[in-house]
């Protein structure tokens, strides 16, 4: 396995969608978080507005939910949540513009198409690492939805934040083609 | 008569969920350190190497394992021989919102599934289960089950004829389904028996007893460790990313049921399977 690709936002978005599924990644750059209660309201803004709220378009998503900031870090525990359950949202938001997101599992055929018809990317990171990932986020700005604690939209700026891309650009799907080259004996290297 | 209260177990109650939220239970980092020597996989390494250095840093700083601090499931087994006093859920209910609050954990229950979404704000209520036991004072169980794994979770009633096979059948598929999304490497806790009720907290009682704790009988042992080979060689891996090591290990509970039944449930615990089990004595 290669060694990872730094690719810092939003300049290097290019360069992010022109990499291969499987490849791992040190973000740096603006994210927003964004889960369950979150994609509701975004999706009925854009519904309503025809365009992005908060100036999103281009921007990257990360399903997460942060514990509150804790040991002088700017962000508490902060880990990816399923993605699945965004899966709904997804394609609406990526034809929008979004460019990226960032969760943990696999996800639906819609998704993956989605991401080939857009150029869209699926980060991975690591579930249950939250605290090792909080070490990666050196500022985090509410932007909105206060009211939905921790549910929130965030600007969490990170920080060599290790992902593995998990959909690439053209659709290629890192949770399928893994289990198949386990199948084929050409996962164990 | 000698009595618990329902204060010694709030007590008990709130120390057990910062432990569990900030420490990982030790057999769970030592089966993630033993993976990561034989994992053949070099991303599954990557993968397992950071939840080992997550472990240290939740640690040394004192804060979450991983930001879903979960729902509080507390299982308190009263001894025969003591008396209870006082009204449990609400100290345990207190012990949450005040451990929630003192340590930072995150807020992760709404009001009603249904009918109204909104946070409840102290991440109560508890959802508390209240056995028995021979001998005096209490066992307090005390799990913090995050939303990824639990929702990777699946039971049915399975007819008799089904027998071990389809019990091995169910386990493996709902793994295979679910698995990604649930944070492997998982602790695959599995209920037989019971009802339809009551299945679904046996797999969660299951994920109680330690990673190299053996079950209570060599025949429930061998099927443990035939279905976690099985659901190892799905090369699903940690974090879903590919690799030997999808779970850590599997526990089973079995229990009576009707003539006409086989309920099965699984219950999945995450890479930070959280769980703490204290005693708590009487007082005289």
């Amino acid at each position: 396995m290669s060694d990872p690709i730094r690719i810092t936002l939003p300049g290097d978005i290019a360069q992010l969608r022109a990499l291969r599924v499987g490849t791992p990644v040190l973000l740096s750059g603006p994210v927003f978080t964004a889960r369950d209660a979150t994609h509701a309201r975004i999706a009925a803004q854009l519904d309503r507005d025809g365009v992005l709220p908060y100036d999103l378009a281009g921007a990257v998503l990360f399903y997460a939910g942060p514990t509150p900031p804790a040991a002088g870090r700017p962000a508490g525990s902060v880990g990816p949540t399923t993605a699945r359950r965004m899966d709904a949202w997804t394609p609406v938001l990526l034809a929008a513009g979004i460019a990226a997101t960032i969760g943990k599992g696999a996800r639906s055929e819609a998704v993956r198409d989605a991401c080939r018809t857009h150029g869209a990317v699926y980060l991975a990171a690591t579930g249950g690492a939250a605290a090792l990932l909080a070490t990666h986020v050196s500022s985090a700005e509410p932007v909105a939805y206060d009211d939905l604690g921790t549910e929130a939209l965030v600007r969490m700026e990170l920080d060599d934040f290790p992902v593995w891309v998990a959909i690439d650009a053209q659709g290629h799907d890192l949770y399928a083609e893994a289990r198949d080259e386990w199948a084929a004996g050409e996962g164990r290297r | 008569m000698n009595v618990v209260t329902a204060a010694d177990i709030a007590r008990a109650v709130a120390g057990s969920i910062r432990t569990a939220a900030t420490s990982l239970r030790p057999d769970v980092l030592g089966a993630i350190r033993s993976a990561g020597l034989r994992e053949p996989s070099e991303r599954a390494r990557e993968v397992l190497g950071q939840l080992v250095d997550n472990a240290a840093i939740a640690e040394r700083d004192g804060v979450p394992l991983c930001q879903d601090t979960g729902t509080v499931w507390v299982w308190v087994e009263l001894g025969q021989d003591s008396g209870l006093e006082g009204d449990l859920q609400a100290a345990i209910d207190g012990a949450v919102a005040y451990a929630f609050r003192e340590h930072a954990l995150r807020m992760s229950v709404v009001i009603d599934a249904l009918l109204d979404r909104t946070n409840t704000g102290d991440n109560t209520p508890a959802f508390v289960e209240i056995s028995q036991r021979p001998g005096a004072g209490a066992t307090v169980h005390v799990m913090l089950k995050g939303g990824g794994s639990d929702n990777a979770s699946a039971m049915a009633m399975l007819d008799p004829s089904s027998g071990v096979e389809g019990v091995a059948r169910f386990v493996l598929d709902t793994v295979s389904a679910k698995a990604t999304g649930a944070c492997p490497p998982l602790v695959v806790g599995v209920g037989v028996g019971g009802t339809f009720d009551s299945v679904g907290k046996l797999a969660k009682k299951a994920l109680l007893r330690p990673l190299g704790i053996p079950a209570v009988s060599s025949a429930l042992g061998a099927l443990e460790e035939h279905l976690l080979a099985d659901i190892n060689a799905l090369g699903i891996g940690p974090a879903g990313l590919g690799g030997a090591t999808t779970a850590l290990g599997v526990r089973i509970l079995t229990a009576p049921c009707h003539i006409a039944a086989l309920p099965v449930a699984v219950n999945l615990g995450c890479s930070a399977m959280r769980s703490v089990t204290v005693e708590v004595p009487p007082h005289d």
